[in-house]
């Protein structure tokens, strides 16, 4: 189990993003950037992360909102679970937080964790991560080279591992709004309610004239990597959404899953409560429309 | 490289040498003394720890000392009013919401900081369930901890004050 307290480490709060990134040009790859703490804390006392710097960046001003722009939503790095789960703008990506939020630790932790963190966190069950590559999140990142966005398909490379380099602050996350009237579904199974997700699937849906006409599907821990199951959506598109199609289209999602096998979760059961999962928020999001028609 | 901090325990003004690695939870037992805050679990699953930061309940394990600078905490110390048991104290004597006692300090905090936030927690289920949920007890089977919440949200709000059976509302 190793210690439990971390090794000795220095530690700078910057004021500014420049500052940020100055700090992260020089020391970067001996860094490690604090958020929200929720994950880097338990991180650093398993010395599984033993930076000689820790980069504080809860004191940047700008950081902590979330914007509604035209064609979509801007979620900066300090924005907490937390605001998430209290999303009440006008889209439906405010429902999908609102739906979603509740699933990411408890109060205490969601006071304090970030999405930004979680996506840079990169676990496998993550719910925001599974979301963002849902949903075609754009990883905004500052570094000494200057700005980029990286797509969610190219930001997760493995278990905990990101597109992020060392000397780079990601500074927000970018989300394309789904169309007016799209209705999320979100499903989850864990052993216990602190565990992580054993697995977990969500769905965004709208139908036209009694028509899938665009939907979304993201898969929580199915792979090594968040997963977006294109080839489920595929099947839905343009299609009446009859329940033969729904249990397809979930088996489908989970023949796109490749989990690893774990003691308490071997790939087969995992593909099979990913098929059931998928299914369920499928149907949900379904019903909820034909009861709401007039929502979009 | 040590960092001096000043923050705010128990409305008392304290100015703190940490080290960068120290835990808020240990520089609240080990510096202040403050030894009600216990440590179960140490990586943010059990709640033991829980503070409230500027009025919110956060795991004090989970957030660095240095990063309290200028902040206002409160433990378990805080929560009594000289000799008068804060209403969730006298409510979790009362509902035997305790037995060893190791996960009370964290569950005062942690309903303390949901109470002020929403008074009215306890009329939502789900809610006060989901709340309850983010700590652990290995003791007591959550129900007493519960009827407790219950009984200080009805008292904190002045009802039924004198009903020593506890069948207020
Ligand atoms: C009891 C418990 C239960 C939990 N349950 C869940 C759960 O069910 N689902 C889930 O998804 N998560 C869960 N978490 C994790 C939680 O959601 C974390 O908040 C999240 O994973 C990381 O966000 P953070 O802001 O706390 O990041 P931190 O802990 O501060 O950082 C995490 C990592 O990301 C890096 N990082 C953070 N922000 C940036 C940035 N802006 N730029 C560059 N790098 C950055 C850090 O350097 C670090 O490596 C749980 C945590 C606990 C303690
Ligand atoms: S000691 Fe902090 S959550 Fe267990
Ligand atoms: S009373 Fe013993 S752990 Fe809760």
């Amino acid at each position: 189990m190793g210690d439990m307290k971390p090794a000795q480490f220095d530690y700078v709060a910057p004021g500014s993003v420049p500052e940020a990134v100055a700090v992260l040009a020089g020391r970067g790859p001996e860094s490690r950037v604090l958020a929200g703490g929720q994950s880097l804390l338990i991180e650093l006392r398993y010395r599984t992360a033993r930076p000689a710097l820790v980069v504080d960046v809860n004191g940047i001003p700008g950081l902590a909102e979330i914007a509604v722009e035209d064609g979509s939503v801007h979620v900066g790095a300090l924005v907490r679970h937390a605001q998430l789960e209290r999303a009440r703008f006008d889209d439906p990506l405010a429902g999908l937080f609102r739906e979603v939020a509740p699933y990411v630790g408890h109060p205490p932790i969601r006071a304090r964790g970030t999405f930004a963190g979680s996506l840079a966190w990169a676990h496998p069950a993550s719910e925001w991560c599974a979301l963002a590559m849902a949903m075609g999140a754009g990883i905004e990142l500052e570094g000494p080279a200057g700005r980029r966005t990286v797509p969610a398909d190219s930001w997760f490379r493995g278990r905990f591992a990101t597109a992020c380099l060392p000397e780079e602050l990601v500074t927000g996350v970018r989300l394309p709004r789904p169309p007016a009237g799209a209705v999320p579904a979100f499903a989850e199974l864990r052993r216990t309610h602190g565990s992580f997700a054993l697995a977990a699937a969500l769905v965004v849906l709208r139908l036209v004239d009694g028509r899938v006409d665009w939907v979304r599907v993201g898969l929580a821990n199915a792979a090594d990597v968040p997963l977006r199951a294109v080839e489920a959506e595929r099947l839905m598109v343009g299609e009446p959404p009859e329940p033969e199609l729904l249990a397809e289209a979930a088996a489908r999602a989970a023949a796109e899953a490749n989990p690893p096998d774990e003691p308490h979760a071997p790939a087969a059961y995992r593909r099979h409560a990913l098929a059931t999962l998928v299914r369920r928020c499928l149907t949900r999001a379904v019903r909820a429309r034909h009861e709401h028609p007039g929502a979009a | 490289m040590n960092v001096t901090i000043e923050l705010t325990v128990n409305g008392r003004a304290h100015r703190l040498d940490v080290e960068p690695r120290t835990s808020l939870a240990d520089a609240l037992r080990e510096q202040l003394g403050l030894v009600g805050t216990t440590l179960g679990c140490e990586h943010g699953v059990c709640g033991s720890c829980t503070v409230l930061v500027d009025g919110t309940a956060v795991r004090s394990c989970l957030a660095l000392a240095v990063q309290a600078r200028d902040a206002d905490i409160r433990t378990v110390e805080g929560l009594a009013d000289g000799d008068r048991p804060h209403p969730l104290q006298e409510a979790f004597a009362a509902e035997h919401a305790l037995q060893c006692g190791f996960c009370t300090p964290g569950f005062l905090m942690l309903l303390a900081g949901a109470l002020a936030d929403d008074p009215e927690l306890d009329r939502d289920e789900r809610r006060l369930e989901e709340v309850l949920a983010s700590n652990l007890c290995r003791c007591t089977g959550y129900a007493g901890i519960r009827r407790a919440a219950v009984r200080a949200a009805a008292r904190m709000r002045g009802e039924g004050e004198r009903d020593s059976a506890g069948h207020a509302g």
